[in-house]
Protein backbone atom coordinates (compact mmCIF):
# COMPACT_ATOMS: atom_id res chain seq x y z
CA UNK A 1 0.00 0.00 0.00
CA UNK A 2 2.80 2.35 0.98
CA UNK A 3 4.68 1.36 -2.15
CA UNK A 4 1.73 2.31 -4.34
CA UNK A 5 1.37 5.63 -2.62
CA UNK A 6 5.07 6.37 -3.13
CA UNK A 7 4.71 5.39 -6.77
CA UNK A 8 1.79 7.77 -7.15
CA UNK A 9 3.72 10.57 -5.48
CA UNK A 10 6.88 9.88 -7.46
CA UNK A 11 5.19 10.16 -10.85
CA UNK A 12 3.33 13.27 -9.86
CA UNK A 13 6.62 14.82 -8.80
CA UNK A 14 8.21 13.73 -12.08
CA UNK A 15 5.46 15.40 -14.10
CA UNK A 16 5.77 18.56 -12.04
CA UNK A 17 9.51 18.57 -12.61
CA UNK A 18 9.13 18.24 -16.39
CA UNK A 19 6.68 21.10 -16.39
CA UNK A 20 9.07 23.28 -14.42
CA UNK A 21 11.93 22.42 -16.78
CA UNK A 22 9.89 23.20 -19.90
CA UNK A 23 8.42 26.46 -18.62
CA UNK A 24 11.72 27.34 -16.96
CA UNK A 25 13.63 26.97 -20.24
CA UNK A 26 11.32 29.42 -21.99
CA UNK A 27 11.55 31.92 -19.16
CA UNK A 28 15.32 31.49 -18.86
CA UNK A 29 15.78 31.94 -22.58
CA UNK A 30 13.68 35.08 -22.73
CA UNK A 31 15.40 36.32 -19.56
CA UNK A 32 18.95 35.82 -20.76
CA UNK A 33 18.27 37.31 -24.19
CA UNK A 34 16.44 40.28 -22.69
CA UNK A 35 19.15 40.85 -20.10
CA UNK A 36 22.02 40.70 -22.58
CA UNK A 37 20.29 42.10 -25.64
CA UNK A 38 17.56 44.53 -24.73
CA UNK A 39 20.02 47.29 -24.05
CA UNK A 40 21.19 47.14 -27.64
CA UNK A 41 17.69 47.32 -29.11
CA UNK A 42 16.88 50.70 -30.56
CA UNK A 43 15.05 52.08 -33.55
CA UNK A 44 18.40 52.35 -35.29
CA UNK A 45 19.21 48.68 -34.74
CA UNK A 46 15.77 47.52 -35.84
CA UNK A 47 15.29 49.70 -38.89
CA UNK A 48 18.73 50.41 -40.34
CA UNK A 49 21.20 48.30 -42.26
CA UNK A 50 24.84 48.09 -41.09
CA UNK A 51 26.91 51.20 -41.73
CA UNK A 52 30.67 51.28 -42.25
CA UNK A 53 32.54 49.80 -39.33
CA UNK A 54 29.36 48.21 -37.95
CA UNK A 55 31.15 45.01 -37.05
CA UNK A 56 33.70 46.96 -35.08
CA UNK A 57 31.04 48.69 -33.04
CA UNK A 58 30.00 51.31 -35.59
CA UNK A 59 26.47 52.52 -36.33
CA UNK A 60 23.59 50.89 -38.19
CA UNK A 61 21.39 47.92 -37.43
CA UNK A 62 20.15 44.49 -38.35
CA UNK A 63 17.26 45.40 -40.67
CA UNK A 64 19.07 43.49 -43.43
CA UNK A 65 18.87 40.29 -41.35
CA UNK A 66 15.29 40.86 -40.14
CA UNK A 67 13.93 41.49 -43.62
CA UNK A 68 16.14 38.77 -45.11
CA UNK A 69 14.91 36.20 -42.60
CA UNK A 70 11.28 37.14 -43.22
CA UNK A 71 11.76 36.88 -46.99
CA UNK A 72 13.50 33.54 -46.65
CA UNK A 73 11.11 32.00 -44.15
CA UNK A 74 7.91 33.32 -45.74
CA UNK A 75 9.03 32.34 -49.22
CA UNK A 76 9.99 28.88 -48.02
CA UNK A 77 6.78 28.47 -46.04
CA UNK A 78 4.56 29.44 -48.96
CA UNK A 79 6.33 27.08 -51.37
CA UNK A 80 6.46 24.24 -48.83
CA UNK A 81 2.74 24.66 -48.05
CA UNK A 82 1.82 24.55 -51.71
CA UNK A 83 3.72 21.27 -52.03
CA UNK A 84 2.97 19.71 -48.64
CA UNK A 85 -0.78 20.06 -48.50
CA UNK A 86 -1.51 18.09 -51.69
CA UNK A 87 1.07 15.51 -50.68
CA UNK A 88 -0.40 15.11 -47.19
CA UNK A 89 -3.92 14.85 -48.62
CA UNK A 90 -2.75 12.28 -51.14
CA UNK A 91 -1.56 10.05 -48.29
CA UNK A 92 -5.21 9.39 -47.38
CA UNK A 93 -6.53 5.91 -47.96
CA UNK A 94 -8.71 7.15 -50.82
CA UNK A 95 -5.75 8.16 -52.93
CA UNK A 96 -2.74 6.13 -51.89
CA UNK A 97 -2.55 2.41 -51.22
CA UNK A 98 -1.50 1.64 -47.64
CA UNK A 99 1.88 0.40 -48.90
CA UNK A 100 2.64 3.51 -50.88
CA UNK A 101 1.52 5.69 -47.97
CA UNK A 102 3.75 3.77 -45.55
CA UNK A 103 6.74 4.05 -47.83
CA UNK A 104 6.17 7.78 -48.33
CA UNK A 105 5.84 8.35 -44.59
CA UNK A 106 9.04 6.46 -43.92
CA UNK A 107 10.89 8.54 -46.50
CA UNK A 108 9.49 11.75 -45.04
CA UNK A 109 10.49 10.72 -41.53
CA UNK A 110 14.04 10.12 -42.66
CA UNK A 111 14.10 13.47 -44.46
CA UNK A 112 12.62 15.26 -41.45
CA UNK A 113 15.40 13.87 -39.31
CA UNK A 114 18.17 14.87 -41.71
CA UNK A 115 20.38 17.64 -40.27
CA UNK A 116 19.89 20.93 -42.07
CA UNK A 117 23.59 21.32 -42.88
CA UNK A 118 23.16 18.32 -45.18
CA UNK A 119 20.44 20.16 -47.09
CA UNK A 120 22.64 23.23 -47.18
CA UNK A 121 25.62 21.35 -48.61
CA UNK A 122 23.47 19.46 -51.10
CA UNK A 123 21.85 22.65 -52.34
CA UNK A 124 25.26 24.33 -52.50
CA UNK A 125 26.67 21.53 -54.67
CA UNK A 126 23.72 21.81 -57.05
CA UNK A 127 23.95 25.60 -57.16
CA UNK A 128 27.67 25.48 -57.98
CA UNK A 129 26.98 22.93 -60.70
CA UNK A 130 24.40 25.14 -62.39
CA UNK A 131 26.44 28.26 -61.84
CA UNK A 132 24.13 29.93 -59.35
CA UNK A 133 25.52 32.13 -56.61
CA UNK A 134 24.37 32.50 -53.01
CA UNK A 135 21.03 34.24 -53.35
CA UNK A 136 17.60 34.81 -51.83
CA UNK A 137 16.05 32.29 -54.21
CA UNK A 138 18.74 29.72 -53.38
CA UNK A 139 17.97 30.15 -49.68
CA UNK A 140 14.21 29.98 -50.21
CA UNK A 141 14.42 26.79 -52.24
CA UNK A 142 16.73 25.14 -49.72
CA UNK A 143 14.41 26.09 -46.87
CA UNK A 144 11.47 24.76 -48.86
CA UNK A 145 13.15 21.36 -49.10
CA UNK A 146 14.01 21.51 -45.40
CA UNK A 147 10.44 22.39 -44.38
CA UNK A 148 8.65 20.04 -46.74
CA UNK A 149 9.03 16.77 -44.81
CA UNK A 150 8.35 18.41 -41.44
CA UNK A 151 5.20 20.08 -42.68
CA UNK A 152 3.93 17.08 -44.62
CA UNK A 153 4.40 14.70 -41.67
CA UNK A 154 2.58 17.04 -39.31
CA UNK A 155 -0.23 17.58 -41.82
CA UNK A 156 -0.64 13.89 -42.61
CA UNK A 157 -0.94 13.19 -38.91
CA UNK A 158 -3.87 15.55 -38.36
CA UNK A 159 -5.54 14.51 -41.61
CA UNK A 160 -5.44 10.90 -40.46
CA UNK A 161 -7.42 11.93 -37.37
CA UNK A 162 -10.50 12.95 -39.39
CA UNK A 163 -13.10 10.32 -38.44
CA UNK A 164 -13.84 7.81 -41.16
CA UNK A 165 -17.57 8.14 -40.47
CA UNK A 166 -17.40 11.83 -41.28
CA UNK A 167 -15.94 11.09 -44.69
CA UNK A 168 -18.48 8.31 -45.11
CA UNK A 169 -21.23 10.87 -44.52
CA UNK A 170 -19.92 13.03 -47.35
CA UNK A 171 -19.57 10.03 -49.65
CA UNK A 172 -23.03 8.86 -48.68
CA UNK A 173 -24.40 12.16 -50.00
CA UNK A 174 -22.72 11.57 -53.34
CA UNK A 175 -19.55 13.61 -52.81
CA UNK A 176 -16.49 12.82 -54.88
CA UNK A 177 -13.16 12.19 -53.17
CA UNK A 178 -12.11 15.74 -53.97
CA UNK A 179 -15.32 17.27 -52.63
CA UNK A 180 -15.07 15.25 -49.46
CA UNK A 181 -11.43 16.20 -49.06
CA UNK A 182 -12.01 19.90 -49.55
CA UNK A 183 -15.29 20.35 -47.69
CA UNK A 184 -14.78 17.89 -44.88
CA UNK A 185 -11.17 16.83 -44.41
CA UNK A 186 -9.51 20.21 -44.86
CA UNK A 187 -12.11 22.03 -42.76
CA UNK A 188 -12.01 19.51 -39.99
CA UNK A 189 -8.22 19.45 -39.78
CA UNK A 190 -7.65 23.17 -40.44
CA UNK A 191 -6.36 24.10 -36.96
CA UNK A 192 -3.89 21.23 -37.15
CA UNK A 193 -2.84 22.21 -40.66
CA UNK A 194 -2.12 25.73 -39.45
CA UNK A 195 -0.01 24.32 -36.63
CA UNK A 196 1.92 22.26 -39.17
CA UNK A 197 2.67 25.34 -41.27
CA UNK A 198 3.74 27.15 -38.16
CA UNK A 199 6.04 24.38 -37.02
CA UNK A 200 7.79 24.44 -40.36
CA UNK A 201 7.97 28.23 -40.36
CA UNK A 202 9.60 28.22 -36.94
CA UNK A 203 12.08 25.61 -38.04
CA UNK A 204 12.86 27.53 -41.23
CA UNK A 205 13.31 30.99 -39.79
CA UNK A 206 15.61 29.73 -37.08
CA UNK A 207 17.82 27.59 -39.26
CA UNK A 208 21.35 28.83 -39.91
CA UNK A 209 23.05 25.86 -41.52
CA UNK A 210 20.83 25.59 -44.58
CA UNK A 211 21.13 29.26 -45.56
CA UNK A 212 24.84 29.59 -44.75
CA UNK A 213 26.03 28.60 -48.25
CA UNK A 214 22.83 29.11 -50.19
CA UNK A 215 21.65 32.59 -49.21
CA UNK A 216 25.04 33.91 -48.13
CA UNK A 217 25.16 37.15 -46.19
CA UNK A 218 24.84 40.77 -47.18
CA UNK A 219 24.68 44.12 -45.47
CA UNK A 220 21.98 45.27 -47.85
CA UNK A 221 18.32 44.36 -48.04
CA UNK A 222 17.91 42.21 -51.16
CA UNK A 223 16.06 43.87 -54.01
CA UNK A 224 15.87 40.84 -56.27
CA UNK A 225 15.71 37.08 -55.90
CA UNK A 226 19.26 36.84 -57.23
CA UNK A 227 20.74 39.03 -54.48
CA UNK A 228 22.43 37.36 -51.54
CA UNK A 229 20.71 38.07 -48.26
CA UNK A 230 21.42 38.17 -44.55
CA UNK A 231 19.38 36.20 -42.04
CA UNK A 232 18.87 36.49 -38.29
CA UNK A 233 20.44 33.16 -37.29
CA UNK A 234 23.63 34.04 -39.17
CA UNK A 235 23.54 37.57 -37.79
CA UNK A 236 23.44 36.06 -34.31
CA UNK A 237 26.27 33.71 -35.13
CA UNK A 238 28.58 36.33 -36.63
CA UNK A 239 27.97 39.00 -33.99
CA UNK A 240 28.11 36.92 -30.83
CA UNK A 241 31.44 35.56 -32.05
CA UNK A 242 32.86 39.07 -32.16
CA UNK A 243 35.30 40.29 -29.47
CA UNK A 244 33.68 43.75 -29.52
CA UNK A 245 31.18 44.18 -26.72
CA UNK A 246 28.72 46.39 -28.63
CA UNK A 247 28.62 43.88 -31.47
CA UNK A 248 28.08 41.00 -29.06
CA UNK A 249 25.15 42.81 -27.49
CA UNK A 250 23.62 43.38 -30.89
CA UNK A 251 24.01 39.62 -31.45
CA UNK A 252 21.88 38.95 -28.38
CA UNK A 253 19.44 41.58 -29.58
CA UNK A 254 19.20 39.75 -32.91
CA UNK A 255 18.42 36.51 -31.11
CA UNK A 256 15.75 38.28 -29.09
CA UNK A 257 14.19 39.68 -32.25
CA UNK A 258 14.21 36.21 -33.81
CA UNK A 259 12.52 34.70 -30.78
CA UNK A 260 9.89 37.44 -30.59
CA UNK A 261 9.17 37.06 -34.32
CA UNK A 262 8.56 33.33 -33.92
CA UNK A 263 6.36 33.84 -30.85
CA UNK A 264 4.41 36.57 -32.60
CA UNK A 265 3.75 34.50 -35.70
CA UNK A 266 2.75 31.60 -33.47
CA UNK A 267 0.23 33.61 -31.45
CA UNK A 268 -1.28 35.34 -34.47
CA UNK A 269 -1.68 32.10 -36.42
CA UNK A 270 -3.32 30.45 -33.45
CA UNK A 271 -5.81 33.28 -33.21
CA UNK A 272 -6.56 32.95 -36.91
CA UNK A 273 -6.80 29.19 -36.48
CA UNK A 274 -9.30 29.56 -33.68
CA UNK A 275 -11.44 31.74 -35.90
CA UNK A 276 -11.58 28.87 -38.41
CA UNK A 277 -12.07 26.07 -35.93
CA UNK A 278 -15.62 27.11 -35.04
CA UNK A 279 -17.05 24.26 -37.07
CA UNK A 280 -14.58 21.56 -36.11
CA UNK A 281 -16.32 18.49 -34.72
CA UNK A 282 -14.76 17.28 -31.50
CA UNK B 1 -39.92 4.43 -56.17
CA UNK B 2 -36.84 2.26 -56.51
CA UNK B 3 -36.99 -1.46 -56.71
CA UNK B 4 -34.22 -3.23 -54.89
CA UNK B 5 -33.40 -6.83 -55.65
CA UNK B 6 -30.50 -8.78 -54.21
CA UNK B 7 -29.19 -11.72 -56.26
CA UNK B 8 -26.64 -14.26 -55.01
CA UNK B 9 -24.91 -11.61 -52.93
CA UNK B 10 -21.78 -12.68 -51.06
CA UNK B 11 -19.56 -10.15 -49.30
CA UNK B 12 -16.16 -11.12 -47.92
CA UNK B 13 -13.73 -9.30 -45.68
CA UNK B 14 -10.49 -10.97 -46.63
CA UNK B 15 -11.33 -14.64 -46.29
CA UNK B 16 -14.19 -14.18 -43.87
CA UNK B 17 -17.70 -14.34 -45.35
CA UNK B 18 -19.66 -11.47 -43.87
CA UNK B 19 -22.68 -12.33 -46.00
CA UNK B 20 -23.35 -15.60 -47.77
CA UNK B 21 -25.36 -16.01 -50.93
CA UNK B 22 -28.34 -13.79 -50.26
CA UNK B 23 -31.38 -13.59 -52.48
CA UNK B 24 -34.12 -11.15 -51.68
CA UNK B 25 -36.52 -8.52 -52.99
CA UNK B 26 -37.01 -5.53 -50.75
CA UNK B 27 -40.55 -4.13 -50.81
CA UNK B 28 -40.98 -0.52 -51.97
CA UNK B 29 -42.45 2.19 -49.83
CA UNK B 30 -42.18 0.19 -46.65
CA UNK B 31 -39.92 0.05 -43.66
CA UNK B 32 -37.76 -3.01 -43.97
CA UNK B 33 -35.86 -3.90 -40.83
CA UNK B 34 -32.68 -5.92 -40.94
CA UNK B 35 -32.58 -7.67 -37.60
CA UNK B 36 -30.04 -9.88 -35.95
CA UNK B 37 -27.38 -10.19 -33.27
CA UNK B 38 -24.10 -8.23 -33.40
CA UNK B 39 -21.68 -9.29 -36.09
CA UNK B 40 -24.28 -11.08 -38.19
CA UNK B 41 -23.69 -8.98 -41.30
CA UNK B 42 -26.45 -6.40 -40.89
CA UNK B 43 -24.27 -3.35 -41.50
CA UNK B 44 -22.45 -5.10 -44.31
CA UNK B 45 -25.74 -5.79 -46.07
CA UNK B 46 -26.81 -2.19 -45.61
CA UNK B 47 -23.51 -0.79 -46.85
CA UNK B 48 -23.55 -3.03 -49.89
CA UNK B 49 -26.76 -1.28 -50.96
CA UNK B 50 -25.00 2.02 -51.68
CA UNK B 51 -21.46 0.71 -52.07
CA UNK B 52 -20.07 2.21 -48.92
CA UNK B 53 -18.41 -1.21 -48.85
CA UNK B 54 -15.98 0.30 -51.36
CA UNK B 55 -14.36 2.31 -48.60
CA UNK B 56 -13.12 -0.73 -46.73
CA UNK B 57 -9.92 -2.56 -47.47
CA UNK B 58 -10.02 -6.09 -48.76
CA UNK B 59 -13.77 -6.21 -49.24
CA UNK B 60 -14.92 -8.28 -52.15
CA UNK B 61 -18.48 -8.40 -53.39
CA UNK B 62 -19.93 -11.16 -55.53
CA UNK B 63 -23.39 -11.34 -56.97
CA UNK B 64 -25.68 -8.44 -57.77
CA UNK B 65 -27.64 -5.71 -56.11
CA UNK B 66 -30.17 -4.48 -58.64
CA UNK B 67 -31.71 -1.07 -58.10
CA UNK B 68 -34.27 -0.29 -60.79
CA UNK B 69 -32.85 -3.17 -62.77
CA UNK B 70 -29.28 -1.90 -62.75
CA UNK B 71 -26.50 -3.78 -60.96
CA UNK B 72 -24.90 -1.19 -58.70
CA UNK B 73 -21.79 -3.31 -58.12
CA UNK B 74 -21.00 -3.21 -61.81
CA UNK B 75 -17.73 -1.23 -62.06
CA UNK B 76 -19.35 0.91 -64.75
CA UNK B 77 -22.27 1.90 -62.51
CA UNK B 78 -22.57 5.62 -61.77
CA UNK B 79 -21.53 5.70 -58.13
CA UNK B 80 -22.40 9.33 -57.44
CA UNK B 81 -25.88 8.97 -58.94
CA UNK B 82 -26.38 5.82 -56.87
CA UNK B 83 -25.47 7.55 -53.65
CA UNK B 84 -27.80 10.40 -54.49
CA UNK B 85 -30.61 7.90 -55.00
CA UNK B 86 -29.80 5.93 -51.85
CA UNK B 87 -29.37 8.06 -48.73
CA UNK B 88 -27.47 6.86 -45.69
CA UNK B 89 -27.90 7.56 -42.00
CA UNK B 90 -24.99 6.37 -39.86
CA UNK B 91 -25.06 4.96 -36.36
CA UNK B 92 -23.44 7.97 -34.77
CA UNK B 93 -24.46 11.19 -36.44
CA UNK B 94 -21.51 13.21 -37.66
CA UNK B 95 -22.32 16.79 -38.45
CA UNK B 96 -20.04 17.95 -41.25
CA UNK B 97 -17.64 20.65 -40.02
CA UNK B 98 -19.86 23.54 -41.11
CA UNK B 99 -23.00 25.39 -40.05
CA UNK B 100 -26.40 23.75 -39.56
CA UNK B 101 -27.73 25.28 -42.77
CA UNK B 102 -24.60 24.31 -44.72
CA UNK B 103 -24.98 20.74 -43.55
CA UNK B 104 -28.39 20.58 -45.22
CA UNK B 105 -27.15 22.47 -48.28
CA UNK B 106 -24.11 20.23 -48.74
CA UNK B 107 -25.78 17.59 -50.92
CA UNK B 108 -27.76 19.93 -53.21
CA UNK B 109 -24.65 22.04 -53.59
CA UNK B 110 -22.34 19.24 -54.70
CA UNK B 111 -25.02 18.01 -57.08
CA UNK B 112 -25.06 21.50 -58.61
CA UNK B 113 -28.78 21.96 -58.23
CA UNK B 114 -30.15 25.09 -59.92
CA UNK B 115 -32.83 27.40 -58.53
CA UNK B 116 -35.43 25.64 -60.68
CA UNK B 117 -34.27 22.16 -59.54
CA UNK B 118 -34.50 23.18 -55.91
CA UNK B 119 -37.97 24.71 -56.16
CA UNK B 120 -39.27 21.74 -58.12
CA UNK B 121 -37.79 19.32 -55.58
CA UNK B 122 -39.40 20.95 -52.57
CA UNK B 123 -42.68 21.46 -54.44
CA UNK B 124 -42.58 25.25 -54.22
CA UNK B 125 -44.05 27.48 -56.95
CA UNK B 126 -41.55 28.58 -59.58
CA UNK B 127 -41.62 32.18 -58.35
CA UNK B 128 -41.13 31.36 -54.68
CA UNK B 129 -37.50 32.44 -54.74
CA UNK B 130 -35.76 34.98 -56.92
CA UNK B 131 -32.26 33.56 -56.65
CA UNK B 132 -30.57 30.22 -56.13
CA UNK B 133 -29.47 31.44 -52.75
CA UNK B 134 -33.03 32.23 -51.67
CA UNK B 135 -34.17 28.87 -53.02
CA UNK B 136 -31.49 27.16 -50.92
CA UNK B 137 -32.87 28.90 -47.84
CA UNK B 138 -36.30 27.48 -48.61
CA UNK B 139 -34.75 24.06 -49.10
CA UNK B 140 -33.00 24.22 -45.74
CA UNK B 141 -36.29 25.07 -44.05
CA UNK B 142 -38.19 22.40 -45.97
CA UNK B 143 -35.92 19.53 -44.97
CA UNK B 144 -35.32 20.67 -41.42
CA UNK B 145 -39.10 20.62 -41.05
CA UNK B 146 -39.29 17.14 -42.55
CA UNK B 147 -36.71 15.97 -40.08
CA UNK B 148 -38.57 17.65 -37.23
CA UNK B 149 -35.72 19.95 -36.30
CA UNK B 150 -36.80 23.31 -37.73
CA UNK B 151 -38.45 24.76 -34.66
CA UNK B 152 -35.39 24.07 -32.53
CA UNK B 153 -32.80 25.59 -34.85
CA UNK B 154 -34.59 28.26 -36.90
CA UNK B 155 -32.88 31.05 -34.96
CA UNK B 156 -29.36 29.64 -35.22
CA UNK B 157 -29.01 28.21 -38.68
CA UNK B 158 -25.50 29.59 -38.95
CA UNK B 159 -24.29 28.06 -35.72
CA UNK B 160 -21.94 25.08 -36.03
CA UNK B 161 -23.67 21.71 -36.40
CA UNK B 162 -21.41 20.48 -33.63
CA UNK B 163 -23.29 22.61 -31.07
CA UNK B 164 -26.42 20.49 -31.34
CA UNK B 165 -27.27 17.70 -28.94
CA UNK B 166 -26.70 14.24 -30.29
CA UNK B 167 -30.42 13.66 -30.83
CA UNK B 168 -30.63 16.90 -32.78
CA UNK B 169 -27.51 15.92 -34.70
CA UNK B 170 -29.20 12.72 -35.84
CA UNK B 171 -32.21 14.69 -37.10
CA UNK B 172 -29.81 17.05 -38.84
CA UNK B 173 -28.24 14.01 -40.47
CA UNK B 174 -31.71 12.96 -41.58
CA UNK B 175 -32.47 16.41 -43.03
CA UNK B 176 -29.11 16.36 -44.79
CA UNK B 177 -29.79 12.93 -46.28
CA UNK B 178 -33.31 13.91 -47.38
CA UNK B 179 -32.06 17.09 -49.07
CA UNK B 180 -30.56 15.15 -51.97
CA UNK B 181 -34.05 13.67 -52.46
CA UNK B 182 -33.11 10.02 -52.29
CA UNK B 183 -35.60 7.31 -53.10
CA UNK B 184 -34.23 4.92 -50.52
CA UNK B 185 -33.00 5.68 -47.02
CA UNK B 186 -30.54 3.33 -45.37
CA UNK B 187 -30.20 3.72 -41.63
CA UNK B 188 -27.59 1.88 -39.57
CA UNK B 189 -28.88 1.59 -35.99
CA UNK B 190 -29.84 5.26 -36.16
CA UNK B 191 -31.14 5.44 -32.61
CA UNK B 192 -28.55 3.38 -30.76
CA UNK B 193 -26.57 6.42 -29.63
CA UNK B 194 -29.65 8.44 -28.68
CA UNK B 195 -31.65 8.96 -25.52
CA UNK B 196 -35.14 7.40 -25.56
CA UNK B 197 -36.96 10.63 -26.35
CA UNK B 198 -34.73 11.50 -29.29
CA UNK B 199 -34.97 7.89 -30.45
CA UNK B 200 -38.73 8.09 -30.40
CA UNK B 201 -38.64 11.30 -32.43
CA UNK B 202 -36.53 9.60 -35.09
CA UNK B 203 -38.84 6.58 -35.16
CA UNK B 204 -41.86 8.84 -35.66
CA UNK B 205 -40.04 10.55 -38.53
CA UNK B 206 -39.45 7.23 -40.21
CA UNK B 207 -43.09 6.31 -39.96
CA UNK B 208 -44.04 9.62 -41.55
CA UNK B 209 -41.43 9.31 -44.27
CA UNK B 210 -42.23 5.83 -45.47
CA UNK B 211 -45.01 7.15 -47.69
CA UNK B 212 -42.39 8.75 -49.90
CA UNK B 213 -39.32 6.63 -49.37
CA UNK B 214 -38.27 3.03 -49.12
CA UNK B 215 -36.63 2.78 -45.73
CA UNK B 216 -34.19 0.07 -44.77
CA UNK B 217 -33.17 0.05 -41.16
CA UNK B 218 -30.64 -2.01 -39.27
CA UNK B 219 -31.28 -2.73 -35.63
CA UNK B 220 -30.50 -5.31 -33.02
CA UNK B 221 -33.35 -4.11 -30.84
CA UNK B 222 -36.20 -6.52 -31.28
CA UNK B 223 -38.77 -4.17 -29.84
CA UNK B 224 -37.76 -1.45 -32.26
CA UNK B 225 -38.23 -3.89 -35.10
CA UNK B 226 -41.71 -4.72 -33.82
CA UNK B 227 -42.61 -1.06 -33.57
CA UNK B 228 -41.37 -0.02 -36.99
CA UNK B 229 -41.11 -2.91 -39.37
CA UNK B 230 -43.43 -3.71 -42.22
CA UNK B 231 -41.01 -6.31 -43.45
CA UNK B 232 -38.26 -8.10 -41.53
CA UNK B 233 -35.05 -9.77 -42.61
CA UNK B 234 -33.45 -11.89 -39.89
CA UNK B 235 -29.73 -12.47 -40.29
CA UNK B 236 -27.58 -14.79 -38.26
CA UNK B 237 -23.83 -15.28 -38.73
CA UNK B 238 -23.83 -13.93 -42.27
CA UNK B 239 -26.79 -15.95 -43.38
CA UNK B 240 -30.33 -14.87 -44.09
CA UNK B 241 -32.37 -17.15 -41.87
CA UNK B 242 -35.88 -15.85 -42.41
CA UNK B 243 -37.61 -12.95 -44.04
CA UNK B 244 -41.17 -11.85 -44.55
CA UNK B 245 -43.88 -9.46 -43.38
CA UNK B 246 -43.24 -8.35 -39.81
CA UNK B 247 -45.89 -10.66 -38.45
CA UNK B 248 -43.56 -13.64 -38.82
CA UNK B 249 -41.80 -12.49 -35.67
CA UNK B 250 -44.84 -13.80 -33.81
CA UNK B 251 -44.46 -17.28 -35.18
CA UNK B 252 -40.91 -17.87 -36.37
CA UNK B 253 -40.20 -21.20 -38.01
CA UNK B 254 -36.45 -21.47 -37.79
CA UNK B 255 -35.05 -22.45 -34.37
CA UNK B 256 -32.45 -19.64 -34.56
CA UNK B 257 -35.12 -17.02 -35.10
CA UNK B 258 -37.14 -18.58 -32.30
CA UNK B 259 -34.16 -18.41 -29.98
CA UNK B 260 -33.62 -14.76 -30.86
CA UNK B 261 -37.24 -13.72 -30.58
CA UNK B 262 -37.60 -15.73 -27.39
CA UNK B 263 -34.66 -13.87 -25.86
CA UNK B 264 -32.30 -16.85 -25.53
CA UNK B 265 -29.72 -15.12 -27.71
CA UNK B 266 -29.39 -11.45 -28.39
Amino acid sequence: MLYRRIQEWFFRALMGLSLVIVLGSLVAMLGVLAWRGIGAISLEVLFQTPKGGYYLGGGGGIANAIVGSLYLALGGTVLATVLSLPLALALQREYASPRLARLTRLTLDVLAGTPSIVYGVLAFVIMVRIGMGASLIGGILTLTVLMLPIMTCAMAEVIALVPREMKETAYGLGATRWESTLAVVVRQSLPGLITAVLLAFGRGIGDAASVLFTAGFSDRIPTSLADPTASLPLAVFFQIGSPVKEVQERGYASALVLLVLVLLVSVVSRLIGRRFSRHVIR
Amino acid sequence: MSRIAIRNLTVRYGKHDALRNMNLDIPDGKITVILGPSGCGKSTLLRSLNRLTDLYDEVSVEGQVLIDGENIHDPRADLLALRKKVGFLPQRPFPLPMSIADNVRFGPRIHRMTREDILRQIGAPADAAASRHAAMDLLVEHYLKQAGLWEEVRDRLHAPGANLSIGQQQRLALARALAVEPEVILADEPTSALDPISAQLIEKRFQALKEKYTIILVTHVLRQARRLADYVIFLYMGEMVEHGPASFLNSPRDPRTRAYVGGEIS
